[in-house]
C-alpha cells in the first residue's frame, strides 16, 4: 500500500471515529414483521422500581422473540427530537401525557387506531381524564399509565392548636379563606414560620379555576379561556392567600426549604396546616411520619363537590418506528389489568418487607385499580391512613385533566408566566391573564396552521 | 544546445521533500480537529443559517419562509426582554469579575509560602458543576434562611428577595456568577508574576508611589491579560445558560412552578423556543443574531484594545 493510500485510509478512519455511529433508536435490525419479534427500543422509561421491572419482566417472559432495548432515564425532549431528526427514533417513547398534543400535531408520533384495534386494547378501561390527554381531534395517540391526583392535606394537630377542626377548613367558601388563613399562618416580625393555606400556584391554578366553574382551555385544546372572570377570580383568590402570608418572596423562600421526602418534612416540622398536593406525599408521610396527625380530604369546588386534577404518563409510537407490532404488544401488556396486578403485588411485598404500608397503586386503568384494591390492598388499621387512601380513591373518580393541545407547552408557559408576574407584583391578575390570553391564542393559532 | 533554466521566483522557494513530508504529517495530525470542526461546528453553523430562513419544527422538513424569523426577532417582546437581561448581566458581571479578580490576584501576589494553597482555594469553585452551583445558590439566596441574608442581618440589613423580586433577581445571579471568578484570578496572578521587578525598582527610584506604580507599570504590563479576560468573560456572559436554567427553569418535577421574566436570558429563551416549543427555525435566527452581536462586540473590543494593550516586543 502506498504511503498516500495509507494516509487517506487513516483520515477515513478518523472521520468515521469522530462522526460516530448509532443512536438511541439502536439501529440494528428492523422490526420483526408480522409476528412482532425482533428488536424493540424504548425511551423515557426507568427501571427504578418494582412497578416497572415486574411489568417489563412479564413482557420479556411472554415475548422471548423480542429483543427489548430500554434506554433508561426520564424523557428528554432534546434527546427525542435529535433521534427523530436523525431518522433513528426509538419505537416507543414514554412521556408526560401533556406533551402528546404537540407531538401529535406535528406528526412525530403515530395514531394508535390500528394498534388499539389489532391488539384489542380496551380504551374504555382507562380513566376519562387519562383518555382526554392522549386523544387529539378524536384520534388516540397514546396509551396512558398512572393517574396522579391532587388532594387536600391537613395537619390536624395544628388545627387543634388554632382551636379549629378539620371540618372548619372549607375550601368551598372562598370568601372565608383569608380569615381562616390568618388563623392558621404564623407570621411575625415579617418572618413566615408556618403556612396556613398553600394554594400551590402557579401549578394548581387550573384546579382552582375548575373549582370556580371555568376551563382554562377548550375541550379540544385549541382555544384559551384565560380571560374568563372566573379564572381571574381564582388567581386573585390564590394570590391573596400568598400575599397575606408575608408576600411571595417570603412564602416561596419558606416553601423552598421544605423536604417532602425526609423525616424533616413540613408535616413533621409543623410548617404547613392545609395544602393541596399530589397523592404521592401520602406514601412519604406513611414512611417518614407515621405518627403525624395527618388528615387527607378531597379538594372541593365552590359547591363543596369533590374535585381533583389528574396527570400521568403515556406510551406513544414514534413516526418511523421500526417494529410497531412488537411495540403495540408491549404497550398492551404494560397497561393490562393483570400486569398491573402483578406489579401491585410486587409493590405490596416490597412495602411489607420494609415494614411500610401499601397505600395503593393508581394505574390510570379503572379495572386494574379496582382489582388492586379488591385483591392486594389491605387496610393498615390506622384510621388516618385508611381514610386518606379512601380520599385519594374518591379523588381518582372525580379528576379532570388538561386536554391535549397542539401547543400545550406554549399554552402552559403563557399562563404560568402570567401567574408569576402577579406573584412577583409586576401585574394585576386581569391584565396578566389578558396578556397570557393573547400569547396563548397566537401560539395555538400558529400550531393549528 | 540551449538549456532551459527555471528562474527563481522571489519569495516562493521550493520546499524540500523533508519539509513536504513533515507538512503532510502535520495536516494528518490536524485532521481530527479539522474534521471535528467541519462536522460539529462549521457544518451546523451553515445548517443553522439555512434553517434561520425556514419554518422548521425538527420533525417535519424545513419550509422556506424568507425573512419571517428575522422579522419576528424584531417584533417579539420576549426576545427584546431576554436580550436586555443578558446585556444587563454582562454589563454588571464583566467589570465586577475583572475588578475583584485583579484585587484578589494582587493580594495573592503578596502572599508568600502559602500562595499555592490560596491559588488552589480560589480555583476550586471553578471545578464545581454548573448545575450544582445553580442549586447551591438557590439555597444561599433564600430570602428567609439563606446564608447571604443571614449575613446581611448580622449587620442590620434586611436582605432582599433575591430569587423572587424582579428587581433583585439579576443582582442575585451576578452574585452567583462570582463563584467562578477563580480562573480569572489565576490568569491575572500569572500575568502579575511576569511583570519584571526592575520596572518597579526604576519606578521607585523615580519616586513613584503605590498608585503610580500600579497605574503606570502594573496595568500596562498586564493589559494583555486584562484584554483577554475582557473578551472571554464578555462572550461567556452573553451565553449564560446552565446555572440560571437550573435555578429558574430546569426542574422538570416543578414544571409550571415559579420562574421570572427577570431571569429570562437570551440563550435560555433560544433553548426553549428550539426544544420546548419546536420553533427551530426561529431559534436558529436567534442564534445568528447572538453570533453577530458577539462578533460585533468582540471586534469593537479588539479595535479599542489595540489602543490600550501593550504587547512585549511590539513596536509602538
Amino acid at each position: 500500500m502506498s504511503r498516500k493510500l495509507r494516509a487517506t485510509a487513516l483520515v477515513g478512519v478518523l472521520i468515521l471515529a469522530v462522526s460516530g455511529c448509532g443512536g438511541v433508536g439502536g439501529g440494528g435490525d428492523s422490526g420483526g414483521g408480522e409476528k412482532g419479534g425482533g428488536a424493540l427500543s424504548t425511551m423515557g422509561l426507568s427501571l427504578s422500581d418494582e412497578i416497572a421491572t415486574t411489568r417489563v419482566d412479564a413482557f420479556t417472559r411472554d415475548h422471548p422473540d423480542v429483543r427489548l432495548q430500554i434506554t433508561e432515564g426520564a424523557f428528554d425532549e432534546q434527546q427525542f427530537l435529535s433521534a427523530v431528526a436523525s431518522g433513528n427514533p426509538p419505537d416507543l417513547v414514554y412521556l408526560d401525557r401533556k406533551l402528546i398534543g404537540t407531538y401529535a400535531k406535528r406528526g412525530s408520533i403515530q395514531p394508535l387506531t390500528d394498534c388499539v384495534g389489532e391488539q384489542g386494547i380496551d380504551m374504555g378501561q382507562f380513566r376519562q381524564s387519562a383518555r382526554d390527554q392522549v386523544t387529539l381531534d378524536g384520534t388516540v395517540y397514546g396509551i396512558p399509565e398512572f393517574s396522579q391526583v391532587r388532594v387536600l392535606y391537613l395537619n390536624e394537630g395544628l388545627l387543634k392548636r388554632a382551636g379549629l377542626t378539620v371540618d372548619d377548613v372549607n375550601l368551598a367558601d372562598w370568601a372565608g379563606l383569608p380569615a381562616l388563613n390568618a388563623k392558621l399562618a404564623a407570621v411575625s416580625g415579617g418572618r413566615l414560620s408556618r403556612i396556613g393555606i398553600d394554594p400551590k400556584i402557579p401549578e394548581f391554578l387550573p384546579m382552582w379555576a375548575r373549582a370556580n366553574g371555568a376551563e382554562m382551555i377548550s375541550a379540544d385544546g385549541t382555544k384559551p379561556n384565560l380571560t374568563d372572570p372566573k379564572v381571574v377570580e381564582a388567581l386573585t383568590t390564590g394570590v391573596r392567600l400568598v400575599q397575606d402570608q408575608g408576600g411571595w418572596g417570603k412564602f416561596k423562600s419558606f416553601r423552598d426549604t421544605f423536604d417532602f421526602f425526609g423525616a424533616q418534612n413540613p408535616l413533621a416540622k409543623n410548617q404547613m396546616v392545609a395544602w393541596p398536593m399530589e397523592e404521592w406525599f401520602l406514601n412519604q408521610a406513611a414512611k417518614n411520619s407515621p405518627k403525624a396527625e395527618l388528615v387527607v380530604k378531597p379538594f372541593v369546588d365552590r359547591q363543596g363537590k369533590p374535585l381533583s386534577m389528574s396527570s400521568g404518563q403515556a406510551w406513544v409510537l414514534t413516526k418511523g418506528a421500526k417494529n410497531p407490532k412488537a411495540a403495540c404488544a408491549f404497550v398492551k401488556q404494560m397497561t393490562a389489568t393483570d400486569t398491573w396486578l402483578a406489579a401491585a403485588r410486587a409493590r405490596a411485598d416490597a412495602r411489607k418487607a420494609d415494614k411500610l404500608p401499601f397505600t395503593g397503586l393508581w394505574t390510570g386503568n379503572t379495572a386494574a385499580d379496582k382489582k388492586i384494591f379488591d385483591e392486594v390492598y389491605q387496610p393498615t388499621g390506622d384510621k388516618r391512613f385508611d381514610d386518606a387512601v379512601a380520599a385519594v380513591r374518591q379523588a381518582q373518580d372525580v379528576a379532570f385533566a388538561m386536554p391535549a393541545s397542539p401547543a400545550g407547552a406554549e399554552f402552559d408557559k403563557a399562563w404560568t408566566d402570567a401567574v408569576n408576574r402577579v406573584l412577583a407584583g409586576q401585574q394585576q391578575p386581569g391584565p396578566a391573564l389578558a396578556r397570557a390570553q393573547q400569547e396563548a391564542t397566537a401560539a395555538l393559532d400558529k400550531a393549528a396552521g | 544546445m540551449a538549456t532551459s533554466v527555471t528562474p527563481a521566483v522571489p519569495g516562493r522557494r521550493r520546499r524540500s521533500p523533508l519539509a513536504r513530508r513533515e507538512a503532510r504529517w502535520a495536516y494528518l495530525f490536524l485532521a481530527p480537529w479539522i474534521v471535528g470542526f467541519l462536522a460539529f461546528t462549521a457544518g451546523p453553523m451553515v445548517a443553522s443559517l439555512w434553517l434561520s430562513f425556514t419554518e422548521y419544527d425538527v420533525i417535519n422538513a424545513p419550509r422556506f419562509s424568507g425573512l419571517d424569523n428575522y422579522r419576528q426577532l424584531v417584533s417579539d417582546p420576549q426576545v427584546a426582554r431576554s436580550l436586555g437581561n443578558t446585556v444587563y448581566y454582562a454589563a454588571l458581571h464583566v467589570p465586577l469579575v475583572m475588578a475583584l479578580s485583579l484585587g484578589l490576584a494582587l493580594l495573592l501576589k503578596r502572599v508568600g509560602r502559602l500562595q499555592g494553597f490560596f491559588r488552589t482555594v480560589f480555583y476550586l469553585p471553578v471545578m464545581t458543576p454548573a448545575v450544582a452551583v445553580g442549586i447551591l445558590f438557590l439555597l444561599l439566596l433564600n430570602t428567609q434562611d439563606g446564608l447571604v441574608n443571614r449575613g446581611l442581618a448580622l449587620v442590620g440589613i434586611d436582605g432582599p428577595s433575591w430569587t423572587t423580586d424582579p428587581g433583585w433577581v439579576m443582582p442575585g445571579i451576578v452574585l452567583m456568577s462570582l463563584w467562578s471568578l477563580g480562573s480569572t484570578v489565576i490568569i491575572y496572578l500569572a500575568a502579575l508574576q511576569n511583570v519584571p521587578g526592575d520596572l518597579y525598582e526604576a519606578a521607585d527610584l523615580d519616586g513613584a508611589g503605590p498608585w503610580t506604580r500600579f497605574r503606570h507599570v502594573t496595568l500596562p504590563m498586564i493589559s494583555g491579560s486584562l484584554f483577554f479576560t475582557l473578551i472571554v468573560n464578555t462572550i461567556a456572559s452573553l451565553q449564560m445558560f446552565t446555572e440560571v436554567y437550573t435555578m429558574y427553569f430546569g426542574n422538570r418535577q416543578t414544571a409550571g412552578s415559579f420562574n421570572s421574566d427577570a431571569a429570562s436570558f437570551y440563550v435560555i429563551h433560544l433553548f426553549r423556543e428550539a426544544f420546548q416549543f419546536l420553533h427551530m427555525g426561529f431559534a436558529s435566527a436567534m442564534a445568528w443574531l447572538l453570533f453577530l452581536l458577539i462578533l460585533g462586540i468582540t471586534l469593537a473590543q479588539v479595535k479599542l484594545g489595540n489602543r490600550f494593550v501593550y504587547y512585549e516586543g511590539e513596536d509602538r
